[in-house]
């Protein structure tokens, strides 16, 4: 394999992330475009919104003191995620492993309530197909959830290698998880207040 | 045990600042008053929010320019864009 930093006559070339690790650089560029992904469909579900004359008031409809709740407990699963960082940082291994599991384990309650409301929601005839609300309430909160699944399953398989001392060496993998994580509350900061308090 | 040297960070004020800027949210939204007004607030606290879990949590404050520069600039794109587009819409309703 060549270097084209090595070979002669051709000027070094240092990467621009460099004194980034790779990985974290990686992550930090899949979610700026998870950014745009989101941005799609929230302006999507504001355009509709606006257009649609019929468009239900959400405090009517939606279970706004439920949902408070919900995105309480996705920050505080904001919290764990960023002690069970910080923990790692200080080398207290044990105490980030088990921060990582209330992490997840949060993770989970937000998915469970968000199930009840979804349930809620298609008892009352809400349903993806029955109106433009339905179909892009649905598709919002539904790819966000589906986020939050895979930031649970995520977090749940660094806390089981966290306890067994995976990390005592690089605790980056935990920085990662916890990156994504935090992104994922940041999504739900937005969807809490465009979908359910404007 | 043995535990690193690191630098304090306010994680647990952060926390405390979005749990109470989540219920001041809902306080507004709940507040009849004019319209494009409770949409800017709302957004605005929306915003803060999203910048403080950045920053602190995310760690843009702390970590490498790069790092924001990706992660922070296509959130500032998307925030003017909301903003506009809210703007928009109920100036024309």
């Amino acid at each position: 394999m060549s270097h084209a930093s090595s070979t002669p006559g051709h000027a070094h070339i240092t990467p621009i992330w460099q004194g980034i690790p790779t990985p974290k650089f990686a992550v930090w560029l899949f979610l700026a475009s998870e950014i745009m992904f989101f941005t799609g469909l929230i302006v999507a579900y504001i355009s509709l919104r606006y257009s649609l004359p019929d468009w239900p008031v959400a405090a009517e409809l939606l279970s706004v003191p439920l949902v408070a709740f919900n995105t309480f407990i996705l920050i505080c699963s904001s919290v764990t995620m960023v002690l069970a960082y910080d923990s790692a940082e200080r080398g207290d291994l044990r105490r980030s492993s088990y921060l990582l599991l209330a992490t997840a384990i949060l993770g989970a309650i937000f998915l469970s309530i968000q199930a009840i409301e979804w349930a809620d929601l298609m008892g009352e005839g809400v349903r993806a197909a029955s109106s433009m609300f339905g179909g892009t309430f649905y598709t919002l909160t539904g790819f966000h959830g589906t986020h939050v699944a895979i930031g649970v399953i995520w977090v749940t398989a660094v806390a089981l290698k966290a306890f067994r001392g995976g990390y005592d060496e690089n605790h980056l993998g935990i920085e990662l998880a916890g990156l994504y994580w935090h992104f994922v509350d940041v999504v739900w900061i937005i969807l809490f207040t465009i979908i359910y308090l404007i | 045990m043995e535990t690193r040297a690191h630098p304090k960070r306010p994680y647990l004020s952060i926390f405390i600042s979005l749990a109470a800027l989540t219920g001041i949210e809902v306080i507004v939204a709940g507040l009849a008053f004019e319209p494009a007004l409770r949409v800017f607030v709302l957004l605005g606290l929306a915003a803060f929010k999203a910048a403080l879990v950045a920053l602190f949590y995310m760690h843009l404050r702390y970590d490498h320019r790069l790092l924001a520069v990706i992660g922070g600039f296509p959130l500032l794109l998307v925030l003017v864009m909301l903003i506009i587009l809210m703007v928009d819409r109920v100036v024309q309703s």
